[in-house]
């Protein structure tokens, strides 16, 4: 039993220590990906003069949605390149409860698989609800 | 003014917001939104937007360092994760039916209630009795300390995720973490220590401002030439925090930052009121 319990906790530290290395990783990508997409933004446009951000205008499908995003990527395009970040940026607590998901499952701990199925199931249906409006 | 210019100057507002926000407590995003409504007069769906990527960047930063001193209780944070991130779902879709001088009135009041909260007396004790729910869900815990792990226990798991609802619809209408409501939630009503409350509602709110922020991306409220400096300035922000808050007692500085939050908080109000948004 005692044993039991021991590699019990064990497990539950593996996970913690990769989802903590998961959450590092995914925000220094997403950095990474924002600042190279930045300064390929201020070398082309630096010198233009600002948009007026005053008037609420929001941005074109090229930067709102998945596929306009990873298309404006591979062409070079600076402002997609800034939102693939953006993007990598949000993803990184997702892949997170999929990680939870993951340990929880290899514990079988089927509650917190119940649990963290709802969580992801939330944020699959704000992803592809169509809540944009 | 040049896009080069006003990248710069965003970058440097940011890093401060990111300062204040880690040094308070309140969060880097929470600030970001002032700075970019009142000094820079950007309108407030792309100071939202912004604010949310801010907010997922610091809290997931901030997180992976506590997560791995095993100080937060996952367990607890996955569960009231679907209060959270269903409440943050019905706050975006709230936003889109809110017009933003209420926006910005409401979040004037959250600001306020947030400056209070920080500087408000803390639950250290550790429950030894748990209620029922809390058993069932496996919710209690323990967290190491320097005279070893300390045992707790938590009661009132009904009324915590309730608030954590209404954190949640927060969250996803005005774009910020609202630490400060999770934390009463598991500090005031669940009765969690305050060093378990905190770094459990931080790991939270990366997941609570994920499930907004990419309604809000599809919106088109996430301008990239917005997002750039603000995200990075944030983060440098919040690291040198971090830092700092290792060497100097930051009682002092808390104090003098929550007085300049409350001047903010009414500066954001009084433009609501005065139709400026």
């Amino acid at each position: 039993m005692n044993t039991n319990n021991k590699t019990k906790s064990l497990g539950d530290r593996d996970i913690e220590l990769l989802v903590g290395r998961l959450l590092r990783t995914g925000v220094i990508t997403a950095s990474c990906i924002v600042l190279l997409g930045g300064i390929w933004f201020l070398i082309q446009h630096g010198s233009a003069p600002i948009p007026s951000y005053h008037h609420f205008a929001g941005e074109d499908a090229n930067y709102t949605t998945f596929g306009g995003i990873i298309s404006s990527t591979f062409q070079f395009n600076a402002k997609g390149i800034i939102q693939f970040g953006v993007m990598v940026l949000i993803a990184t607590p997702v892949l997170r409860i999929a990680l939870s998901l993951f340990g929880f499952g290899l514990e079988k701990d089927w509650l917190y698989v119940v649990i963290t199925t709802i969580v992801l199931g939330v944020m699959l249906f704000s992803t592809i609800g169509g809540l944009k409006v | 003014m040049t896009i080069l210019t006003f990248t710069l100057i965003l970058l440097a507002g940011a890093y401060l917001a990111g300062l204040v926000g880690s040094l308070t407590g309140l969060g880097g995003g929470v600030v970001v939104i002032p700075l970019l409504t009142l000094v820079f007069n950007v309108d407030i769906r792309y100071a939202i937007g912004a604010a949310l990527l801010a907010s997922i960047a610091n809290s997931s930063g901030a997180a992976s360092a506590y997560v791995k001193e095993g100080i937060t209780n996952i367990r607890l944070g996955m569960f009231l994760e679907i209060a959270t991130t269903v409440g943050a779902v019905i706050g975006a879709v709230l936003a889109v039916y809110t017009p933003t001088n209420t926006i910005a009135i409401l979040f004037g009041c959250i600001l306020l209630f947030s400056a209070a909260m920080t500087i408000r007396k803390k639950n250290q004790v550790a429950l030894t009795e748990g209620s029922k729910t809390s058993q069932f869900l496996k919710l209690n815990g323990s967290y190491p300390t320097a005279d070893g792990p300390v045992e707790y226990k938590l009661k009132n798991v009904g009324a915590g995720f309730s608030i954590m609802t209404v954190a949640g619809v927060l969250s996803g209408l005005l774009g910020i973490g609202s630490g400060a409501l999770k934390v009463l939630a598991m500090d005031s009503t669940m009765h969690i220590p305050f060093k378990v409350s905190t770094t459990t509602s931080n790991f939270m709110i990366g997941v609570t401002a994920a499930a907004s922020a990419v309604v809000y991306l599809q919106r088109g409220y996430m301008d990239p030439a917005i997002a750039f400096p603000v995200v990075l300035g944030v983060l440098g922000g919040a690291f040198t925090g971090a830092k700092l808050l290792k060497r100097l007692d930051p009682k002092v500085l808390r104090y003098i930052f929550c007085a300049a939050i409350v001047f903010v908080a009414a500066e954001m109000m009084y433009n609501g009121f005065q139709h400026k948004f």
